[in-house]
């Protein structure tokens, strides 16, 4: 059902977990639709210089959450933004069809922290 | 490497064939294989063994041979059931035929139901669903109206194995029936219920039964539907004069003997049903004093031997699957995340939980086959797969 590369960052998730003082906060998704993606950034001179996630979801929300992170981690806001889902899914080996939405919640979750991010600056 | 033991714990979705099943079955593939309707000897020799395997379920459910059907599915059986019984009622001159059904009833029934609503065809009930999982004897009674033609309740829920009062509901429509010209048909849908339930078709007092094969250790693809005799229902498949003109379609012989023995093997394995009850209150046990934050959906007290559905807070029950699964035990969950729809299951929110303790929820159905060191490895994995993605989600 899922590819590899799918299992590997589910299995070993990376930047996981909550950020002390983060720069900006993006949440998406609510428990009753099963899927929620906590994105958190540290942005220094326009450059996400540290990205974490925090996700309750399938194997599919928390892999794209993962890769996510790994692909703006250094990048400049503008890079970041450009990243589409297919993009992710793509990083990611392909998703399975039903789970093609996983990837949306999660460029989705990115531009609201680094939105979240700008209005304070 | 050695290969990693896989622990099955997914029975209520479908079982292994028992090697006496399969053996029974070997010989219609390739050396048994004519045609039931054909006159010949090899045609003879498959009509015998469908004959023989007919007495074995009527024997089975306390019938006579002649009200046994063999079908394709439960699914089948239950949307012929609605249709045939709808269609005859119709017949009769009843113009807006009604039927009553529980609200966490098998897509089979529920589907049917509602696109003959939808067309307008009939009105319908859906029964509602108390915390402990079972439809109340109170609320049948109410609903039961002038045109109610069919009555159709499972014997056993699909996902948090609770056992409705079937016996019950049974004498009650029986009753109704004594003061009735238009008798209102009883269905229960038994497929998870006939390992381990009384499924005497006299002690229930049903008029029709449904159940397949493959959930009582033999082959797919096959599966009974109980009509008693003087029961008005219309075929849902039509053509040649298969099953006594109600079921058209070539036999599916393999399939049909593979049946048979498997229901004849039921009652030679009840003794193990116990010992799946104890392994299965192990795991509950177990859950409940390692995970924190689970829950046991639906009544321990009226429920299948083997099914434990609990819901654990702060995860999700697909990745909750897919992490077991990786680690070679194979369950199955309520969560949308895993089916075709977006939709959390609507059994689980039927007895009251909301979208997110049903995405969170998981099943263990155990079996035959399941050992006591599995339960013990089934704890160890879970715990640390719980523990692991409630990191993840940070809840």
């Amino acid at each position: 059902m899922y590819s590899k590369e799918v299992l590997k960052h589910f299995k070993n998730p990376q930047n996981m977990g909550e950020m002390k003082d983060p720069d900006g906060v993006g949440e998406v998704g609510n428990p009753s639709c099963g899927d929620v993606l906590k994105i958190y950034i540290k942005v220094e001179s326009n450059i996400i210089k540290d990205i974490r996630f925090e996700t309750l979801g399938c194997a599919a929300a928390i892999a794209v959450s993962s890769v996510v992170t790994e692909m703006v981690k250094g990048k400049t806001i503008d890079e970041s933004l450009k990243i589409t889902e297919q993009d992710i899914a793509e990083k990611l080996g392909g998703l399975p069809q039903t789970k093609l939405h996983c990837s949306n919640l999660s460029t989705k979750a990115l531009k609201k922290a680094i939105e979240n991010y700008q209005s304070k600056n | 490497m050695t290969m990693k033991k896989e622990i099955y714990l997914d029975h209520a979705a479908t079982t292994p064939v028992d090697s006496a099943v399969y053996r029974k079955m070997q010989p219609y593939f390739s050396v048994k294989y004519g045609n039931p309707s054909s006159i010949h000897k090899l045609g003879d020799q498959s009509r015998q063994a469908i004959e023989k395997a007919r007495q074995q379920v009527a024997d089975f459910l306390g019938c006579s041979a002649k009200e046994i059907y063999f079908i394709g599915s439960t699914s089948e059986s239950d949307n012929w059931v609605i249709v045939g019984a709808i269609e005859k009622a119709r017949l009769q001159g009843i113009k807006k035929p009604h039927v009553i059904t529980s609200a966490f009833e098998h897509k089979a029934i529920l589907e049917p139901i509602r696109v003959l609503e939808k067309k307008g065809l009939i009105e319908s009930t859906l029964l509602p669903i108390n915390k402990d999982g079972l439809v109340e004897i109170k609320d049948l009674e109410k609903s039961i109206k002038k045109n109610t033609v069919l009555v159709s309740v499972m014997y056993a829920n699909s996902e948090i194995g609770t056992v409705q009062p079937i016996k019950e509901i049974g004498q009650i429509i029986g009753r109704v029936n004594d003061k009735r010209k238009d008798p209102i048909i009883f269905h229960t849908d038994a497929v998870q219920a006939v390992n381990y339930l009384n499924c005497d078709v006299n002690y229930l007092n049903a008029n029709c039964l449904s159940f397949s094969a493959h959930k009582i250790y033999g082959p797919k693809g096959i599966g009974v539907l109980y009509i008693r005799e003087g029961t008005l229902l219309s075929p849902l498949i039509r053509g040649g004069g298969h099953e006594r003109n109600m079921r058209a379609g070539t036999e599916n012989v393999p399939g049909i003997v593979g049946l048979g023995e498997a229901v004849s093997l039921v009652n030679k394995k009840k003794k193990d049903n116990e010992r799946i009850k104890k392994l299965r209150n192990k795991l509950i046990t177990g859950i409940m004093k390692d995970i924190p934050g689970s829950q046991l959906n639906g009544s321990l007290e009226y429920r299948l031997p083997n099914n434990a559905n609990i819901s654990f807070s702060g995860v999700e029950g697909e990745g909750i699957l897919i992490d077991l699964s990786e680690q070679g035990i194979y369950v199955s969950t309520g969560s949308a995340c895993a089916s075709h729809s977006l939709k959390p299951s609507h059994v689980l929110t039927s007895i009251g939980l909301s979208d997110e303790q049903a995405h969170a929820s998981i099943r263990f159905t155990l079996g035959r086959q399941t050992k006591s060191a599995d339960i013990d490895q089934t704890l160890k994995v879970l715990t640390k797969t719980i523990n692991r993605l409630r990191k993840i989600s940070g809840k």
